[in-house]
């Protein structure tokens, strides 16, 4: 049998109810080619890809139009033929803003060749080229933080890799978009699974789904019917944050990534499934990474829908294709509920990050007074790190900066769990961040005056 | 004092603010009215066997509580917390740690102790050191003795002036045998609550119902009540089986003083105990220790030794959680990386 519980778990993480039924059984539906698309430079993590194109220009679709500048980058193409109409700042789903490039599309475009030759027989191809497609295609961490998938697939020469673990878990509430794609298109996630593990020359494949989503983990283990024997689904008690990397690796394989360290350290990569998609589809049929799978949901939307969509569609037409928003909208957040960005406007367009649109009405987004710290402990038996969020959110709130830096703040990476179970409504993930600020601040500027 | 910011943007008003966007939907409030929900038992135990007294402390000592709250939040310009129940906790639970015959000004004065000086000088809910109502028995015990030590008010056994633990110290004190047996029947009063004692702490069957409830409910962990207990328990059982003519056998010390308010209310206060499960293990058992120390040690005046174990392991919380901090998802391998370059 390929499917079987994880065999191990990570200390801490919370239960939130998954408020998934609303879109989980509805299949991916093509979202209708918008009028207009706004495609940002910085849809990934590192420096904005740099546009080659100049306002007025024709360009066809999967075209280049932004190129990658420098070493953590990734390219931008275009989603759809067009005419760009402008280059400008845009904001983007995560709060800043970056140079974006807007397409007048052209629905009447004939569907041209793909713009990269396709590699059907990648199996024999080598890995190297393989890579050098996940690199042209613009492939980026498409779980959440975009890291350029190129980059993270060429480990240094010391660090084997012996383990790949496919990302499944899709542990934020509310999003099925992760879910969906295995359910529906598990061959590819599959295939796309395979390719990347040419790549990276990893002897085994791990996957991982939490275990309310077992039609998933059904298909995807049918479409690895042929796969060797040491690939496995590995089913993950439900429980957030099962999808954070170093959690995830401990909960697949025991392993405990150091503190400061990276997945490769312990001969682990984790790939999101929709990023294993995207490779999919760039190495089989020469299509760059330009569309994805979103959940747009909430209470505040009229029909929640799985999208397939292009890349640069603007919220308000993602919304309005859902049936629009009801007028009890209170809050919209891009992501997840526990990570998600909340946005001032509707006016912003999905990246290639963006796995879900919440829409919360008024009744959910009570206004809220945070009170002292009772020094109850949820905090602490909730923290997935075993930090102690109580007593770094204090040392914040006294500008204690150096302590917040002693217990470790930088390692917190912003899961919320403690701030979600805090009985005295603390902002304690608010106050991890300004810690974090404050003490990146203050390593630039130190870093500077070494070099002067 | 954060509250989510309106944000006026083009279309529909969106409301933005920091991640989670979704709540557990746990607050202060609803702990603290679970902690009432859970001495519910203990004061229908304290209305039944000492009548108007209870009734009497009870409200005397929650109605001083709630306004001195109130007056203290006001005089420091801070807003008014007598929303959050914290207050009416304290005054339920300063009540039940009162002997019945306490005149009702000194119940009074406990109740302003306890709010003005061992709470809102501190800054108020969550900054206080020390458990506010034993910290205002304690201030009674000392300013007070007599009448915080006299219990012929009891509506049932007036032939005795005495707790069961006061009783046994004396005779031990004198070198006379124990003055009574634990048979059946005297265990099954202990266990119901029908002996002398303060007015909330006899019922060791209604006490241990509210604490039901409060684990039920997650308001608290085991580990205190269970470690408390069970060092107690452990302690007894060792001097008994020692020198069985001079100590008394486990259930009674079990069943007597103020050990199961103690160690299922007082000592899970969250605000003055450890926050992690090992923290709370080592308060539980430092808990158990010093009051068997302060029960059996001959020398010593007083016969009950709960309210102060609490108070000192109280002082050390900070110590406790210091030393007992997780071990950090990483740290082990990091260090071991490190020791290897």
């Amino acid at each position: 049998m390929k499917v079987s519980p994880a065999p191990f778990l990570f200390r801490g993480g919370i239960h939130p109810p998954d408020s998934k039924t609303a879109t989980a059984a509805l299949p991916l539906k093509d979202l209708p080619l918008p009028a207009r698309l706004e495609v940002s430079t910085s849809q990934h993590l590192g420096a904005p890809a740099a546009p080659c194109v100049a306002v007025g220009d024709r360009v066809t679709a999967g075209q280049l139009i932004a190129k990658a500048s420098g070493f953590i980058s990734a390219n931008v193409h275009a989603p759809a033929a067009g005419t760009i109409a402008a280059i400008r700042e845009a904001p983007t789903p995560t709060g800043r803003t970056a140079t974006a490039i807007i397409i007048e599309t052209d629905a009447d475009a004939p569907a041209g060749e793909p713009p990269y030759k396709p590699i059907p027989d990648w199996r024999e191809q080598a890995p190297r080229s393989l890579l050098d497609r996940v690199a042209e295609a613009g492939i980026v961490g498409m779980g959440g933080a975009g890291f350029p998938t190129h980059v993270k697939l060429s480990p240094p020469g010391d660090k084997p890799i012996d383990t790949l673990i496919l990302n499944g878990a899709e542990c934020e509430p509310f999003l099925n978009s992760d879910n969906r794609l295995l359910i529906e298109r598990a061959e590819q996630v599959w295939e796309g699974c395979q390719i990347i593990r040419r790549i990276l020359g990893a002897g085994t494949i791990r996957v991982a789904i939490e275990d309310n989503k077992r039609e998933a983990a059904k298909a995807l283990a049918a479409a690895m019917e042929s796969a060797p024997d040491d690939a496995h689904i590995h089913l993950l008690k439900t429980l957030y944050p099962q999808g954070s990397e170093k959690q995830q690796i401990y909960s697949v394989t025991g392993r405990t990534v150091p503190m400061g360290g990276l997945p490769m350290d312990v001969g682990c990569v984790v790939e999101n499934v929709a990023t294993a998609y995207a490779v999919w589809d760039a190495v089989v049929n020469g299509r760059p990474l330009t569309a994805r799978a979103i959940t747009v949901t909430g209470d505040a939307v009229n029909t929640p829908t799985n999208w397939f969509a292009p890349v640069g569609t603007s919220f308000a037409d993602l919304v309005a294709a859902s049936g629009g928003a009801r007028d009890n909208l209170a809050k919209l957040i891009a992501g997840g509920p526990m990570m998600g960005f909340a946005l001032p406007s509707l006016e912003v367009a999905m990246s290639k990050t963006s796995s879900g649109l919440l829409l919360f009405p008024r009744e959910c987004v009570r206004p809220y007074r945070s009170m002292a710290c009772i020094n109850c402990g949820r905090c602490v038996e909730a923290c997935p790190l075993g930090l102690m969020p109580n007593e770094l959110s204090q040392a914040a709130e006294a500008d204690d900066i150096d302590e917040a830096e002693n217990r470790h703040v930088m390692d917190c990476f912003e899961c919320g769990a403690c701030a979600y179970v805090c009985p005295a409504r603390r902002p304690l993930v608010q106050h991890m961040r300004r810690a974090k600020a404050v003490i990146t601040q203050r390593r630039r500027a130190a870093a500077q005056q070494k070099k002067t | 004092m954060n509250t989510e910011q309106q944000n006026t943007a083009a279309g529909p008003e969106l409301v933005v603010g920091v991640s989670p966007h979704i709540h557990s939907g746990a607050s202060v409030e609803r702990i603290m009215l679970d902690v009432v929900i859970a001495l519910l038992p203990a004061v229908a135990a304290a209305l039944y066997f000492f009548g108007l007294n209870a009734a009497r402390l009870i409200v005397t000592c929650v109605a001083t509580c709630l306004a001195t709250e109130w007056i203290c939040r006001r005089l420091m310009g801070r807003n008014n917390t007598l929303g959050d129940f914290s207050a009416l906790v304290t005054g339920l639970l300063l009540a039940l740690n009162l002997p019945p015959g306490l005149p009702t000004w000194m119940a009074i004065a406990g109740g302003v102790f306890a709010i003005a000086v061992a709470k809102q000088v501190f800054g108020g809910l969550g900054y206080n050191p020390f458990n506010p109502a034993l910290a205002a028995r304690a201030f009674l015990l000392i300013s007070f003795t007599g009448p915080m030590t006299t219990w012929s008010a009891s509506c049932i056994d007036a032939t005795s002036t005495a707790t069961p633990l006061g009783m046994v110290k004396e005779a031990f004190k004198a070198g006379a045998p124990a003055p009574f047996a634990m048979d059946g029947g005297l265990t099954l009063d202990f266990l119901l609550g029908n002996m002398n004692g303060c007015i909330g702490e006899t019922s060791a069957i209604a006490l241990l119902i509210g604490a039901l409830y409060l684990l039920y409910r997650r308001v608290i962990t085991w580990h205190i009540p269970v470690a408390f207990i069970g060092t107690v328990a452990i302690y007894a059982a060792i001097l008994h089986a020692v020198n069985p003519a001079a100590s008394m056998p486990v259930h009674f010390h079990l069943l007597t003083g103020g050990l199961m308010l103690g160690a299922c209310f007082m000592a899970t206060d969250m605000v003055t105990t450890p926050t992690t499960a090992r923290g709370r293990l080592i308060f539980g058992v430092g808990c158990g220790l010093l009051t068997m120390v302060l029960r059996t040690v001959k020398t010593g005046a007083y016969p009950e030794g709960v309210s102060f174990a609490i108070l000192i392991m109280n002082a050390f919380t900070p110590l406790i959680n210091r030393a007992t901090r997780h071990r950090i998802f990483g740290a082990a391998e990091a260090a071991k990386r490190e020791a290897r370059k």
